[in-house]
């Protein structure tokens, strides 16, 4: 068993058996509506520990919308999410997670610093401000990005590729065992991108499971172990050599076929 | 100097600075958060909705009994939150036209209640009409206990939920997945824009107690580099032009109250998007004057640069005349600023013909630079 499950165990208060403790995520019948026509329909996921995962999928989808299920910010009409066998409310100090870059106002006025320290505001609950224990793990987690020397900066001054290691360094922060990632490599520079995904590369290596929102077929099988494709339900799941087929990005794709002649592997 | 002392210890005078001063800080602060969300006009909608229940409670107190005037103002403030709430999660209709209907039918059924009232003949010595623009002298040292301890409660709570209330307003998403009760955080919030209002409706009035929400705020922004300074900032350009309203409608019996408050505020709006460092517009034209001036400079050194090589001569006198047709009129403020910075300088060639201009060793360098020729020296 791996050493985050056993975490799991030990996190859990004995009153209610485990739910596929062995996975890091374990989603059963999930469905999600907004309106009368589902977004996500049927959906069972299994994503074992200490896996880099893509999910991936046309606009549409629902990729945010399955990882802001499992994080609980969006109400399921049905359906059954477990994290290392326990609901997200137990175990939501475990969990990091990086939102769309757009979906903030980065003319907020604030520095760099004090976003990264937002990380940690979970940990300190209620009525408590951040000190200096909070600063220095911000201006670590900043180092491992690369953006030490922004601290300082307004965020409004930053640059596409910076915003988005700013909100990874908050997400490191969190020294998390599951990370969500919602499109980070979403219009950052080339840069940016190979750091992102070597510090990601680390993450996993230490154990931890990462999720990540990808929308780039071409670099799948480069960045990623693991693969849910994903079309209001779940085409494939599994190992990205086996589920990575021609067959299955045109189930999940349909007729944009432009999008596989070019990141597509050969039949 | 007399004269002074005499108005600043003026009884109604010292309630209007105190009472500008209250409600100041608590629109200021409770601004920031309004502004950062999005939600100035919601503040609109809240005040207006605030007259059905001025005329509300003082219809059930039978005089005008600040407490229950100000809870009915809350109570239908709050009522239109829920109906512009309501509007936009159960219906299509966009936050705007939610907005938008929920004050117009707020405002219609106060306005028709004040009629009512008025037409009883009770309006005027109830001093009801004056919560429409508000007014200044109006304000009683009693008031003030109320308008102050409405404001503690509301400022008490933006400092207990300080972290809370920023990462909601900042990052909601992210907020949420820490497990923070996001929709009880901005429920809160809301109200506390309706208690902001309240704290206002005698001074400001409701007509235009909005501006007292927004205008602080959107100046404080200006100048701000932290939430934290944004909001006391805000309390302070609430406060300055809280107080330098007030204090001069009382000048002068008759003018209202609010709308000078508010062109105070206004004011401060103005000077801080004109002024203020980094983000104002002063500074942005400057800044892209430079930018224009700093390329028209690389242009006319790459056009002197070009008619050099073109000529197979470095030291190729290119006419000024020449330069002015290839570039549009007047190369010669470039030109002077170029010679200013030793790319450039005067050549003799042939005098009786105008100036001529040749690169210097820096103004090719740089020419070349500019045109790709070769590297810069850094890369």
């Amino acid at each position: 068993m791996s050493p985050s499950a056993d975490r799991a165990l030990d996190l859990q208060n004995g009153a209610e058996p485990l739910h596929e403790p062995g996975l890091a995520v374990h989603v059963e019948d999930l469905t999600v509506s907004y309106h009368e026509k589902p977004v996500l329909f049927d959906i069972d996921l299994n994503v074992p520990p200490g896996v880099m995962c893509a999910v991936v999928g046309p606009n549409g989808a629902g990729k945010s919308t399955l990882i802001k299920s499992i994080l609980g910010l969006v109400k399921p009409t049905s359906g059954h999410i477990t994290l290392h066998g326990l609901s997200y409310r137990e175990v939501r100090s475990r969990v990091g997670y990086v939102p769309q870059r757009s979906t903030v106002d980065w003319d907020f006025p604030t520095t760099v610093l004090d976003v990264v320290t937002m990380g940690l505001y979970g940990r300190l609950g209620w009525f408590k401000r951040p000190g200096r224990h909070e600063r220095r793990k911000a201006e670590e987690a900043l180092r491992l990005v690369g953006m030490e020397d922004f601290a300082r900066r307004q965020i409004s001054q930053l640059s596409g590729g910076q915003q988005q290691r700013v909100f990874l360094a908050r997400a490191l922060v969190q020294e998390a065992d599951v990370y969500f990632l919602d499109e980070p490599m979403a219009g950052v520079d080339a840069t940016t991108e190979r750091a992102i995904v070597k510090i990601l590369g680390r993450l996993r290596d230490a154990g931890k499971t990462v999720i990540v929102v990808h929308h780039d077929l071409q670099t799948v099988t480069t960045y990623f172990d693991w693969l849910v494709l994903l079309n209001v339900r779940v085409i494939a799941q599994g190992p990205v050599q086996e589920t990575y087929t021609a067959e299955n990005l045109r189930a999940a794709y349909g007729g944009q076929i432009a999008l596989l002649d070019r990141g597509a592997p050969a039949e | 100097m007399n004269g002074a002392l005499a108005f600043l210890s003026d009884y109604t005078i010292q309630n209007v600075a105190f009472g500008a001063a209250i409600l100041g800080t608590i629109s200021g602060v409770l601004g920031v958060f309004a502004v950062l969300r999005q939600q100035s006009l919601l503040g609109d909608a809240l005040s207006h909705a605030a007259l059905p229940g001025i005329c509300l409670g003082f219809l059930l107190a039978g005089s005008r009994s600040l407490p229950a005037i100000l809870a009915g103002a809350l109570l239908t403030g709050i009522l239109a939150a829920l109906v512009i709430l309501v509007l936009t999660s159960r219906t299509r209709l966009k936050t705007d036209a939610a907005i938008g209907i929920s004050l117009s039918v707020f405002f219609a059924a106060g306005v028709v209640l004040l009629t009512y009232i008025q037409g009883t003949g009770n309006a005027s010595q109830g001093g009801l009409d004056t919560f429409l623009f508000g007014q200044a002298a109006a304000i009683l040292r009693s008031d003030l206990y109320v308008m102050g301890a409405i404001a503690l409660v509301g400022l008490g709570i933006v400092a207990a939920f300080w972290k809370e209330f920023k990462l909601v307003t900042f990052d909601p998403d992210f907020a949420g997945s820490l497990g923070m009760p996001v929709r009880r955080i901005e429920t809160a919030l809301t109200l506390l824009i309706a208690l902001a209002v309240v704290v206002g409706l005698q001074m400001v009035g409701v007509v235009l107690m909005a501006a007292m929400v927004i205008a602080p705020a959107v100046a404080a922004r200006q100048w701000a580099r932290s939430l934290g300074a944004m909001v006391t900032l805000s309390a302070l350009a609430g406060i300055v032009a809280g107080a330098s309203g007030a204090l001069l409608s009382s000048l002068a019996s008759g003018l209202a109250t609010g709308p000078l408050i508010v062109l105070a505020a206004t004011l401060l709006v103005i000077v801080s998007l004109l002024f203020a460092p980094q983000r104002g517009i002063l500074w942005s034209v400057i800044r892209r004057r430079r930018a224009a001036h700093h390329l028209r400079g690389r242009q006319v050194l790459a056009t002197i640069h070009d008619l050099a090589s073109a000529h197979h001569d470095t030291s190729y006198p290119a006419e000024q005349s020449m330069l002015d047709a290839y570039h549009g009129l007047g190369t010669g403020a470039v030109l002077s600023r170029l010679e200013g910075r030793g790319l450039v300088r005067r050549t003799t060639h042939m005098p009786q013909e105008g100036p001529h201009w040749e690169l210097t060793e820096e103004g090719r360098a740089q020419a070349r630079e500019s045109l790709g020729e070769t590297p810069p020296e850094s890369a």
